[in-house]
């Protein structure tokens, strides 16, 4: 899923401090999993913001609305005629749910709530870690399924630096060396010979240095 | 041979090599260059100009190179693979060359999060072992790596580092075998104080024939007191510095004393390893100590080659 996390109040409170009515658009995919733009978050921040307001002697009205999922047109469809009620929405979608109510609602200001951390898994309650960097080019088969790109700091593609010990990355201890959990995976697997291939230079044109990336499937037209 | 530099015919003449290091200045005074030339000129065979290390803005190594070659020194080129795509490597690598750099050390780099600009976007674009393939490409088939022809010859000694106290232990071998598979002449490695380990490392190396195929210039690291000795222990990824070492230090009545001590009893036993072709001195802001360690590790004079 995608993992993000709510901005801190004040970049929010600044971000809408013109307007007088807003709409907070929660989405019911994945930052739910992550508790960071569902309904009861989109709450939170609706009461959070009227406080403040409030306080500061400049009361705000707010719409709490969240919908299935923001990167689908057939749900943000089901939103003509009430954002122009709105001075602004403020979208708790990670960043590809507030770049399409922009593009559908051209005269709609959009704002995010969150900031979009990364392609990650629930690895326990209130702990989420990244696993995909959605490189366009998977070499998963190569490195016992676990990737070099988006968990090693250096993105290194034959084996750890001079950096990793005990398990650790230098950067930090609290990141684990994925070079070393793949070799011992590799190892676990009688799979070492693998690591003895120096993987090729790679091809970042399919990881967003060949420009804004765009899939078609001719057979799904209608 | 494959450059012509003063480190190839050293090596290549199968004489025990020394280099040392020079790390250049946070600003544009080239006297800094000059004045560590001057003073390592006569005790080593190569002098590494270092990339940015631990990720810190320094005057570019390869200008660094560049005041040293005027100087009639033979530089190392470390050029680290963080702070630059395929596009800048070559660029860098063809200035270099026409300038006449003619050894190159292909390294990861410390992570920019080390640095003084810990928010920078680090590139990656490729790998260490990857640089030292494109470096190969280059010099061999005069081509770029997009398979275009290079004008000119790109005459490199193309080295490498490798780490043999870093995790997994069993792994840094097969890293090494990859090292030299793609294409380096020859290896610094980590500054050695843990002489047991790398004992062992180096057997496993010679199990698998590397040592013939590559030339291994081990790193020392003489210890100026016993807070760097505990420095190095307690916080320096991938460096191992036993204990016995630091309590040595620690019981020292001068430190400094014992420190270039325990580096020439280590570049003893660096000498009786087989397969070990030179050392690497990194004296990390003691660089004047390095001529009194070359002299009393008995490897003067220099040889002209």
């Amino acid at each position: 899923m995608i993992v993000a996390e709510r901005k801190p109040m004040e970049e929010i409170l600044n971000m809408i401090a013109v307007f007088k009515k807003i709409l907070i658009l929660g989405c019911n995919t994945c930052v739910v999993v992550c508790s960071a733009g569902g309904p009861k978050e989109v709450e939170i921040l609706a009461s959070i913001i009227r406080m403040a307001r409030k306080k500061k002697g400049e009361p705000i009205e707010i719409g709490e609305m969240t919908i299935e999922r923001q990167c689908e047109p057939e749900f943000l469809e089901s939103l003509e005629g009430i954002v122009d009620k709105y001075d602004a929405i403020l979208s708790m979608a990670c960043g590809v749910g507030v770049n399409f109510l922009a593009d559908i609602f051209s005269s709609t200001i959009a704002l995010p709530a969150l900031n979009t951390s990364f392609m990650g898994v629930t690895e326990k309650q209130g702990v989420w870690s990244e696993r995909c960097a959605g490189c366009g080019n998977c070499v998963l088969d190569k490195t016992g399924g676990l990737c070099p790109i988006a968990r090693c700091s250096k993105s290194l593609f034959n084996g750890p630096c001079g950096g990793s010990v005990n398990g650790r990355c230098e950067v930090s201890p609290d990141i684990d060396c994925v070079w070393q959990l793949i070799y011992d995976r590799l190892r676990k697997l009688n799979q070492l010979d693998k690591l003895e291939e120096i993987l090729p230079i790679k091809d970042w044109s399919t990881a967003g240095h060949g420009g804004p990336r765009k899939m078609v499937r001719e057979d799904l037209i209608t | 041979m494959k450059s012509g530099s003063n480190l190839e015919k050293v090596l290549e003449s199968g004489q025990f090599a020394v280099t040392a290091e020079c790390g250049p200045p946070k600003g544009t005074s080239a006297r800094v260059i000059q004045r560590k030339g001057e003073l390592l000129k006569d005790y080593c065979d190569a002098m590494n100009v270092t990339d940015n290390q631990t990720a810190i803005v320094r005057m570019s190594s390869l200008s660094g190179c560049i005041l040293l070659i005027q100087m009639g020194i033979d530089p190392v080129m470390q050029m680290v693979v963080r702070d630059r795509n395929r596009i800048a490597i070559q660029s860098d690598i063809l200035g270099a060359v026409a300038l006449g750099i003619r050894n190159v050390l292909c390294l990861s780099g410390d992570h920019q999060r080390f640095g003084n600009h810990p928010t920078a976007k680090g590139v990656y674009d490729i790998d260490s072992i990857q640089l030292i393939q494109t470096l190969k490409t280059m010099r061999d088939e005069k081509r770029f790596l997009c398979g275009e022809n290079i004008s000119g010859e790109v005459p490199l000694f193309i080295g490498a580092a490798a780490n043999p106290f870093a995790d997994p232990f069993e792994f840094r071998v097969i890293r090494l075998a990859k090292k030299v598979a793609a294409g380096a002449d020859f290896i610094q490695t980590q500054c050695v104080f843990d002489i047991g380990k790398f004992g062992r490392y180096m057997s496993m190396v010679r199990d698998k024939g590397l040592h013939e195929k590559v030339h291994i210039l081990a790193g020392v690291t003489p210890l100026k007191s016993v807070g760097m000795a505990r420095y190095m222990r307690d916080n320096v990824s991938g460096i191992s510095v036993p204990d016995e070492i630091v309590a040595r230090m620690e019981d020292a009545k001068d430190a400094k004393e014992e420190g270039m001590n325990i580096c020439l009893e280590i570049i003893d036993q660096i000498k009786e390893i087989e397969g070990v072709h030179g050392i690497h001195i990194m004296a990390v802001a003691w660089e004047d100590i390095v001529p009194t360690i070359v002299n009393k590790a008995g490897l003067l004079p220099r040889p002209i080659v």
